[in-house]
């Protein structure tokens, strides 16, 4: 029996442990990094005699220059106004979409459905050319209506597929009874379908405000102009200076500006992986 | 789509009324309904995406550059001399380089993580959520990291060599053509691991744990059981998943931008940062032709993505 438990024991090391510590180490380096970096005084950061992977005493002189010398803050609204405002407008519209691919059996609906994927596999590097010039063609260059407006290309696509398939898992014998009841098809829909959905709808707003806050060259090139970066735009195009005292404000700001995403994210890891998976196989 | 034909029309369940007003009646009809529901979706998709694919392709057929009113209609031209263009040779050879070098380790590695948050271990939920984070967090930003690990001065991996005795003097990460792109290689790696992980975990979930035992019982090897019982559940999962990481590396920008630009000498350009380069030059015919030269090669994995998707479904 010994034998057998330091075998059991032997292959858990190989089949978990070592395997997990590599991956922590692997996958989690980059952000340890980021954090003691953004941490530590510059004469430290700079001392090659100090072990790089300690932090011997702690500043956060970096996070503050952040927020009294840099348009970091501004940066951040920005980023605010136009992550919120295309997830609603994605969301609204994405509600419909799912909607009606999801519960309604009509011609041109599977074409449709098959439509809207493929709008979500077209990259921004396809389109951000001709967009640039339409963008600037409708008057919304660098206004927040250019990622607005833009942003819901792959949102929509993204959001539309993952509230399909969470409305076909909403029992249709429940509408049918108000539809018999005399309720009209939008009541039936708000007052029945919606409240059910819930769960579904918010993870697809998670999904959307992740995408709207990562995305990066539509912002690069439709709003960058002055203060309108975004907080992805602004860090790599202001922070980054010709000498070596940046790299504790650089990574501040990296900190700073991924928590949002990874507060939204943490709240929701369930859903985000169930819809992630929904939306990895789904569109 | 097959659940698409389990609908039933809700029109044979209700029984006529006779007062009812339009609204009313056109809510019964769902194909009107459904097309007014598709609507509003439809005009910003068709705005922003079918609009600009057709403007982009005449763009590039024509010689226009940025604040000059006047553009002529040269057809191929653009296309044409980008095939005798040395980086833009280069650029396609990266971007392919690109996917083969990162590709297959993402899938491995992803593979492996996934096998791994399968099993039942203390904490798990909490290492799935961490394990999760270098694809969530906005990739400009997971980048500047790497901008320093690779940086020619203040790289603790050079520090590390160095101090074991391997290297001497710090490692031109970035300033190396060679050094530069397998350099983008491991962060694009570092990047895309956890969306395959958790992508292969969700299918492993389906996986039948008594047909694994069953199969253990009859002598089967971990080997063995995994390509009869596991591989079979999730490979479609697989599939799809390396078909969406091949189009997004393809596809890829910001990670190139910020750790290098495309430099140096433009020997790390991708589709998406010459493209960007060549606006940065006013010249917005060529640019856009180059952005379309990866039209073919996605429209070709999107079809295949779109099959196994409906099969999936």
């Amino acid at each position: 029996m010994a034998m057998v438990g330091s075998n059991v024991r032997r292959s858990r090391w190989l089949s978990l442990y070592l395997p997990l510590t590599f991956f922590m180490v692997f996958l989690m380096f980059p952000f340890y990094w980021m954090l003691i970096v953004s941490l530590k005084p510059n004469t430290d950061l700079l001392n090659m005699d100090l072990n790089p992977f300690l932090l011997y005493s702690i500043t956060l002189d970096h996070y503050s220059y952040l927020f009294t010398d840099t348009a970091f803050m501004r940066y951040t609204l920005n980023t605010f106004v136009v992550t919120v405002g295309s997830t609603l407008l994605a969301l609204s519209a994405s509600i419909f979409i799912g909607y009606a691919l999801g519960r309604f059996r009509f011609r041109g609906g599977t074409l449709m459905g098959a439509l809207i994927f493929l709008c979500y596999l077209v990259p921004p590097t396809l389109l951000f050319i001709p967009l640039s010039q339409i963008v600037a063609d409708f008057g919304l260059y660098n206004t927040y209506w250019s990622l607005i407006f833009t942003y819901p290309t792959f949102l929509i696509p993204f959001a539309s597929w993952l509230l399909m398939g969470y409305f076909r898992t909403i029992a249709i014998d429940l509408e049918h009874a108000a539809l018999v009841d005399g309720a009209t098809r939008l009541q039936a829909m708000r007052h029945i379908v919606l409240p059910l959905a819930m769960p579904g709808i918010l993870s697809a707003g998670i999904f959307c405000f992740t995408l709207g806050w990562n995305e990066f060259l539509y912002a690069l090139v439709f709003m960058s102009s002055g203060d309108m970066k975004t907080v992805p735009v602004g860090v790599v195009t202001d922070l980054i200076r010709a000498d070596v005292y940046f790299w504790g404000s650089l990574m501040a700001a990296g900190i700073l500006g991924s928590v949002p995403v990874a507060v939204a994210y943490s709240f929701f890891v369930d859903n985000y992986i169930s819809g992630m998976t929904a939306g990895a196989t789904k569109g | 789509m097959s659940t698409l034909q389990e609908t039933r029309p809700s029109e044979r369940l209700i029984v006529p009324d006779v007062q009812e007003g339009f609204w009313t009646r056109f809510q019964r009809r769902e194909s009107s309904l459904a097309w007014l529901f598709l609507a509003p979706g439809l005009l910003i998709l068709i705005l922003f995406i079918a609009y600009p694919f057709a403007y982009g392709i005449y763009i590039s057929l024509t010689d226009a550059f940025v604040g000059f009113a006047e553009r002529n209609f040269i057809w191929l031209e653009n296309y044409r001399r980008l095939l005798d263009d040395p980086i833009f040779q280069k650029t396609v050879r990266n971007t392919f380089v690109y996917g083969v070098g990162t590709v297959p380790f993402k899938l491995a590695l992803g593979l492996g993580l996934a096998l791994v948050l399968n099993q039942t271990f203390r904490f798990s939920r909490l290492y799935r959520a961490f394990l999760l984070l270098p694809w969530i967090v906005p990739t400009a930003i997971s980048s500047l990291a790497f901008l320093m690990l690779f940086n020619g001065v203040m790289s603790p991996i050079s520090w590390v060599l160095e101090d074991w005795g391997i290297v001497s003097g710090s490692i031109n990460f970035l300033g190396d053509p060679i050094n530069a792109i397998v350099s983008l290689c491991v962060a694009n790696i570092w990047r895309g691991v956890p969306f395959f992980g958790i992508s292969i975990l969700a299918g492993l979930q389906a996986v039948p744990d008594d047909l694994n035992e069953a199969a253990a019982l009859d002598g089967a090897n971990a080997w063995q059981r995994f390509m009869a019982v596991t591989w079979p559940v999730i490979r479609n999962i697989t599939l799809i998943a390396t078909l969406f990481s091949i189009i997004w590396t393809f596809a890829d920008f910001q990670l190139v931008y910020v750790l290098t630009k495309g430099g140096p000498a433009n020997s790390t350009h991708i589709f998406g940062t010459y493209s960007y380069q060549t606006l940065g030059y006013t010249d917005i015919g060529t640019a856009a032709a180059i952005s379309l030269y990866m039209f073919p090669m996605l429209a070709v994995l999107a079809v295949i993505l779109l099959r196994y998707v409906r099969r999936d479904d």
